[in-house]
């Protein structure tokens, strides 16, 4: 059976060979980000099952990698402001052209066989089974999918361009690259999430906006609910970080227990409400900051400030919403 | 219970407002609040370790790195923007508002992974973008191009948050669900997600408006043509 493992140790390989190919070029600090996050990848189910059977030490010397990770990152980010990647040589851009002309309309092919075959994939698994088992893990079928649709993609694209696999690898370690330390910032957010969680963070916050709002107030106790979702979201980079504190400190207690909220609509509206805050946070790295590196752009903030009037807006809808409806 | 575990908080607002590298801040910031609770350091680093490889599925999206990298080196970004400029009637507006509404109704099925930053804005959309803004004003200065791609990366990101939430298997949906059921709140999947689309609604319209003032704007100050 193809399980979420399988996809996993595939990315485990892509990142092991960004790191021989920084290592190769003595980037030290590029070699050993990557190389530790392909162990995590390789490695990550036998670490989670060795928790679970009682066993500490591979999830502790991770606890260490997220660290070496962590400082890596921000000495890898130091050594490229200092050494800034060399502009494209006319020859390559000339090049790119003319490939363009020659293999015309193919070259979108194998782009859409990722969405295509997404699909394709998903529509079909469920029919597939192979000695009473099925082919493709059910529970987690849609990033299976991903995974698999990626693979039939780049053979499509290494045979319509006649590239040799090891260009594939090339080509992910530049994009890797390009994006640097911001591709694990979503990763670190999440371990942060689950830190915050175990010391009880939230309870803490939710018991000081609890008592610093007017509770008898039910608009107040909206507004605050959804102030309370946009601020800890910019924090976190995640409504789901958020979701759980707000909910537990403003949401049931007040709008559910005092003054008979839908708690439905309550947390649909609420989490929206919180994703106004992911369109404007850079901590947000993977929507906010990673497509500044991609489309290389002047400044950190110039997706956000296309963002901000849309989310500003739909912030106010969203509590205007909550007032009416709740 | 101690307010003390508030200081990973602290920690990640100093940081941000320092400009530190937002990865080791946050580092930092666990580290702070798990130590402030009374961690013992074996514990603190185990779920470190533990919380990092439990959340390795939001970094799948590099596996599209590989094809992506590959088509790239042979023009696809090129390739899309001779595309579209084919079109003739084409202009940004109408590119972005129709990437929109698809992205919405892609995502409200589920099917979030389908595009994205990586796999679908910088080989495809902002390319084009950049070729329908282009064609409406001529050659676009170095700010103008910055502004028209940031746009089409925004646009992907709206699309995709107030869609999901109407699909039914998502993980807010689930989530929202899952947190109430910790709580002993019964409460039916199908009415949440229902409930997430006026705000979806909503979106479309603020950022559909959004996107034509953009447009217009950048055709008065260039005196040119339809946008």
């Amino acid at each position: 059976m193809l399980t979420l493992s399988h996809v996993y140790v595939a990315l485990g390989a892509v990142f092991f060979a960004a790191a021989i190919f920084n290592l190769r070029e003595r980037r030290w600090a590029a070699a050993g980000f990557w190389a530790i996050l392909g162990l995590a990848f390789v490695t990550g189910d036998a670490i989670l099952a060795a928790d679970k059977a009682g066993e500490a030490w591979p999830a502790q010397a991770m606890g260490l990698g997220v660290i070496a990770l962590a400082v890596l990152a921000a000495l890898s980010a130091r050594a490229r402001a200092r050494r800034p990647p060399a502009a494209e040589p006319e020859a390559v851009i000339a090049g790119r052209e003319r490939s363009a002309a020659r293999l015309g309309n193919w070259l979108f092919v194998p782009a859409l066989a990722i969405p295509g075959g997404m699909i394709a994939i998903v529509l079909v698994a469920p029919a597939l089974a192979w000695r009473g088992q099925p082919v493709i893990e059910p529970s987690q079928l849609a990033l299976i999918a991903l995974g698999v649709a990626a693979v039939i993609a780049l053979i499509a694209a290494l045979a319509l361009t006649r590239s040799r696999p090891m260009h594939g690898l090339a080509e992910a370690r530049r994009l890797l690259d390009t994006i640097g330390w911001a591709v694990i910032l979503p990763m670190m957010l999440a371990t942060l999430g689950a830190v915050f969680k175990d010391t009880h963070v939230g309870d803490a916050i939710a018991r000081l906006v609890g008592a610093v709002i007017p509770t008898d107030n039910r608009a107040a106790c909206i507004v605050a609910y959804g102030v309370g979702m946009i601020v800890f979201t910019i924090i976190m980079g995640n409504a789901f970080a958020a979701f759980p504190v707000m909910t537990a400190g403003i949401g049931l207690p007040l709008l559910v227990g005092v003054h008979h909220a839908d708690p439905a609509a309550l947390g649909a509206i609420g989490m929206l409400t919180g994703y106004c805050g992911t369109l404007v946070t850079p901590m947000a790295a993977n929507f906010n900051i990673v497509p500044v590196l991609l489309l290389e752009l002047d400044s950190e903030y110039s997706v956000i400030r296309q963002q901000w009037p849309t989310a500003v807006v739909l912030a106010v809808f969203n509590v205007i919403l909550m007032i009416a409806v709740l | 219970m101690t307010y003390a575990p508030l200081i990973g908080v602290a920690v990640v607002v100093a940081g941000f407002a320092w400009k530190r590298n937002p990865v080791l801040v946050v580092v930092l910031a666990g580290i702070a609040s798990g130590l402030a609770a009374g961690k013992a350091p074996g514990e603190l680093l185990a779920m470190l370790g533990k919380g990092f490889v439990a959340n390795r599925s939001l970094m799948l999206f590099a596996v599209t790195f590989p094809v992506i990298g590959v088509l790239e080196r042979a023009g696809l970004r090129e390739r899309a923007r001779a595309w579209i400029a084919g079109f003739a009637r084409l202009t940004l507006a109408r590119l972005l508002i129709v990437y929109l509404a698809a992205r919405q109704i892609v995502s409200a099925l589920g099917l979030t992974h389908i595009a994205g930053q990586p796999q679908t804005v910088r080989p495809l959309l902002a390319p084009m973008s950049e070729a329908t803004a282009a064609r409406a004003n001529g050659a676009l200065s170095a700010g103008e191009r910055d502004r028209v791609r940031a746009l089409a990366a925004a646009t992907d990101n709206i699309g995709l948050f107030f869609g999901e939430d109407i699909f039914l298997a998502f993980g807010a949906v689930l989530l929202i669900k899952g947190f109430y059921d910790t709580q002993g709140l019964a409460i039916d999947p199908t009415r949440i997600s229902r409930w997430a689309i006026p705000t979806a609604l909503a979106a479309f319209v603020i950022h559909a408006a959004r996107i034509a003032w953009f447009a217009r704007r950048r055709r008065d100050r260039s005196g040119g043509g339809p946008c």
